[in-house]
């Protein structure tokens, strides 16, 4: 399927994209997460050969594509802001492709329905893109994407412009969408709970660069490093120093970690302590406790975020009152 | 003492209230509309009235009459499209260029086209005159004497295309740098080659701009009158020419009139029509963020270096050639016949302040500039006067002004010589009357002035005058400190368009102004008109300082305008 090897690029001077490699297998939805700049668009209108890279190869099927151009490729691309046709009928825009390919009309009209029927926007044919709201003109677009029965489907931050409760009901419709079809998919965003929701498999792009790349949970569980752990905000990273075998010292207290890294003693060390309690150890015997005075409390439904004065956070069921001092057991992981 | 004061504060309140019942909302906008409505009655709607019924007097339908106004009708169309086309023709690239690339002084070359507009007709027939012209630049450098520019229909073309093509790119470089590129891509990636995007994408979406564009240049071109007279010659006769030519030199007012009846309607048409398709463009303009780089193939490199070199040329050569010409002696003066002297002279400058027995005045030439500035200044005010109270009302509209306000716009769709013809028929007695001119001139300014004042004035926030009084601001000072900084530039800027549109005024005033008080243009249009190598250089002068006073205005009126309110 589609093979990303070692793309460079770099806009006036400045690095923009840093040895991107990556595969996406067949069936399979890849999302790339990263803060915006960082090179995610970019990178979609390299795949989608809209742009040239100044280094590197993209393969499908182990064919380069270098010579293909964008309009042969038969990859689908869903934009932020909808990119539909304002001159068009709904019906043309979802037509557009089948046009380009010169397929028949009778043809072309049995397809165009039943893929607004698959984003159930069946009775809207002939009305005009300016009379639909958001969510309705992305639907749209996907339609318009999928007639030309893609081989890669991507998707540049598909959501961002619709609120909340529309993105949750369009994003697990996509979901389905995608697993009914099979259609290998790229999804680029910066919201961690989009990405976490339809990803198989999540990149994070940092600074031109892929700093970690696996399955949602995997990644939720074992970021491996301090900017990930930041980026998806896991919890407190703690600058520590190794001051014995699994045993760090940090300005929070000494905590004991089992690491699977080498350390020699005297090395800086970034810890992740996670803001939920350890339940499975009580404070007075644990090795690896956060303590402080406790300056807020926010409320978050079905818990309370408790900021203590030294910077800390900590996730607890009942909230304490602010000035309390309090210890609170947690679970510490080593980032190396 | 506390309780006299705030009595006195309820007392003064009180009165403040008893006026604004006695001036009801009614009264005053009667009171704001009576004078410019006055004004339009007599010098628009009565002259027009004028034109009309002497066109339905049966003797202006004779056969002769009416073989005239074919001719001219057909060759008005017959240049007029031409003139379009091939302003499309450069202005479409030019348009692509600037909405598509960055390169090392795009902002000056972009305004560099848009000087001629600016323009008065005579400056521009003038310059092409010194560059291309039989005393001109070109003509003593490169001495062919096949060439002939002046009195071909070249000329107007190419004079036409000088003007307008700063319209096609502006409204349709507009249109196109507001695409979203994303539509681009997205049809590209749904398996559209570059052709079929833009056959299928761009083409569509830039079809009204087009369109308005297109029609706004065949307009102009249309009721273009000194590029005509001036380049095109006796010759060549359009509606508009031939107004003049019936009016002035046959004195056949009848079919003066039907030309002007004829001009009138196929103008309003095409006013109508661009006024639709300006409606629907505007519909889906949305500003985007901008998609320009620099050329980087081979072939986007050659496009942009010769584009720009083309455009260079074409609109700096004629006018650079004015200042030039009118400091270089380039053949015999009279009576000097083979001693041509070539070489520096500040002579045509220095006899313009010379009574000449052979002179075409009875005055200095440098008469004309002093009367030329006293038509300006008359305008400026006249213009102000009228233009204040119908853009104060035209800020805060009602139903009244809603009706009020095409009608006010009218005069702009009716041609300067129509304009000038109207004040023949009905105020033929007082043509003696130099204060005829600051009239005329103030109808043609009038549009140009209301639509510079009413956004600023209408752009003043109600809730800015409430603040400022809330802080104890009195009405007095409210205005002082609120309304006046504001409106200030735009007053400024508004008299400076007055100004210029006097300045430059050629087509009413050459119908209008008393021999003894030409104008700038109009002694221009004699000098030109005249034999004689000194009579030429002056005529560059006077066109030299006609430049300079119109440059230096669109740089005052660039300053102080309101960004983007900007409408031709």
């Amino acid at each position: 399927m589609l093979e990303v090897s070692n793309i460079f690029k770099a806009y006036e001077g400045k690095s923009l994209l840093n040895d991107i490699s990556f595969m996406v297998a067949e069936g399979e939805t890849v999302c790339l997460l990263g803060a915006s700049g960082s090179g995610k668009s970019t990178l979609l209108r390299i795949i989608s050969g809209l742009e040239s890279p100044d280094a590197g190869l993209i393969s499908f099927n182990r064919l380069d594509l270098a010579t293909t151009p964008p309009h042969l490729r038969d990859f689908g691309l869903v934009f932020q802001d909808y990119a539909l046709f304002p001159h068009l009928s709904i019906n043309d825009n979802v037509a557009f492709g089948l046009k380009m390919r010169r397929m028949a009309q009778e043809e072309i009209n049995l397809r165009v329905g039943s893929l607004l029927e698959l984003v159930n926007l069946k009775e809207f044919g002939e009305r005009k893109i300016l009379d639909l709201s958001g969510g309705e003109q992305q639907r749209v677009a996907l339609a318009r994407a999928l007639a030309i029965r893609p081989r890669l489907l991507m998707f540049d931050e598909p959501l961002g412009a619709l609120d909340r409760a529309l993105r949750q009901d369009l994003l697990n419709e996509l979901r389905s969408i995608l697993h009914r079809t099979n259609i290998p998919a790229i999804y680029v965003t910066h919201d961690q709970e989009e990405a976490f929701t339809i990803a198989d498999r999540v990149l994070i792009l940092h600074a031109g660069r892929i700093i970690r790349d696996g399955i949602p949970s995997e990644v939720w569980a074992n970021p491996e490093s301090a900017i990930v752990a930041e980026f998806l905000g896991l919890g407190n990273l703690l600058d520590g120093e190794v001051i014995a075998q699994n045993q760090f010292q940090t300005e929070h207290g000494s905590f004991t970690v089992r690491c699977a890294h080498k350390h020699s003693k005297g090395d800086k060390v970034h810890l992740l302590a996670r803001p939920l309690p350890d339940e499975s150890i009580c404070v007075e015997r644990s090795r690896n406790v956060l303590r402080g005075v406790v300056s807020d409390v926010i409320f978050q439904q079905d818990r309370f975020k408790v900021i203590l004065d030294n910077g800390i956070y900590v996730y607890l069921e009942d909230a304490p009152k602010v000035g309390q001092k309090i210890s609170v057991s947690v679970k510490v992981e080593c980032l190396a | 003492m506390n309780q006299t004061i705030n009595h006195g504060d309820i007392e003064s309140a009180e009165n403040i209230k008893k006026l604004r019942v006695l001036v009801s909302p009614w009264l005053t906008r009667i009171l704001l509309w009576s004078l410019p409505l006055a004004f339009l009655l007599f010098a628009f709607f009565l002259p027009l009235s004028k034109i009309l019924l002497l066109t339905f007097n049966t003797s202006a339908l004779t056969s002769e009459n009416l073989r005239i106004t074919n001719y001219a009708l057909r060759f008005t169309f017959y240049q007029a499209i031409l003139s379009t086309f091939i302003t499309l023709l450069l202005g479409l690239p030019s348009a692509y260029l600037f909405a598509h690339y960055d390169f090392r002084g795009k902002a000056l070359l972009r305004a560099l086209t848009a000087v001629p507009f600016m323009l008065p007709t005579v400056v521009v027939a003038a310059g092409f005159n010194a560059l291309l012209g039989p005393r001109g630049l070109l003509h003593t450098f490169l001495p062919l004497s096949s060439f002939q520019f002046i009195g071909t229909l070249s000329a107007i073309l190419i004079a036409h295309v000088f003007y307008n093509t700063t319209i096609i790119i502006r409204i349709v470089g507009s249109a196109l740098s507001s695409l979203d590129p994303k539509l681009e891509h997205a049809a590209r990636s749904l398996g559209a080659d570059s052709l079929h995007v833009w056959l299928n994408v761009t083409l569509p979406l830039l079809r009204p701009s087009i369109l308005a564009s297109t029609l706004l240049v065949f307009l102009f071109d249309f009721t273009s009158f000194g590029v005509i007279l001036l380049l095109g010659g006796p010759q060549f006769s359009t509606l508009e020419v031939e107004i003049y030519v019936q009016a002035v030199k046959q004195l056949n007012l009848p079919v003066a009139a039907l030309l002007a009846v004829i001009q009138l309607i196929c103008t309003l048409v095409f006013s109508i029509l661009y006024t639709r398709i300006a409606a629907r463009f505007t519909l889906q303009l949305a500003p985007r963020s901008t998609n320009k780089r620099r050329p980087k193939t081979i072939r986007e490199k050659i496009f942009v270096t010769s584009l720009c070199l083309l455009l260079s040329a074409f609109f700096i050569l004629p006018l650079a050639s004015l200042p030039i010409r009118s400091l270089f002696r380039l053949e015999a003066d009279r009576g000097q016949r083979g001693e041509v002297q070539y070489g520096f002279t500040t002579d045509y400058y220095t006899e313009l302040f010379v009574n000449r027995r052979g002179s075409v005045f009875y005055v200095p030439p440098i008469q004309a500039t002093i009367n030329s500035l006293g038509y300006a200044g008359g305008t400026v005010v006249l213009s102000l006067l009228l233009g204040f109270p119908a853009a104060i009302a035209l800020a805060k509209p009602t139903h009244l002004e809603k009706i009020l306000d095409p009608l006010i716009m009218l005069p702009l769709g009716s041609s300067a010589v129509m304009l000038g013809l109207g004040f023949i028929i009905s105020y033929g007695k007082w043509l003696t009357s130099p204060l005829l001119v600051p009239f005329a001139h103030t109808l043609v300014a009038l549009p140009f002035v209301i639509r510079t004042l009413q956004p600023a004035i209408a752009s003043i926030p109600q809730r800015l005058r409430q603040a400022a009084s809330s802080l104890g601001a009195s009405p007095f000072e409210v205005w002082k400190n609120v309304d006046l900084p504001i409106i200030r530039r735009a007053t400024l800027a508004a008299a400076t368009f007055a100004f210029t549109i006097s300045l430059g005024e050629f087509g009413a005033t050459l119908l209008i102004s008393r021999p003894e008080y030409p104008t700038i243009p109009v002694a221009i249009e004699r000098f030109l008109s005249q034999p004689g190598g000194l009579n030429y250089g002056q005529s560059m002068a006077m066109a030299t300082i006609l430049l300079l006073l119109a440059t230096v205005s669109i740089l005052v009126i660039e300053k102080f305008r309101l960004p983007d309110t900007g409408e031709f």
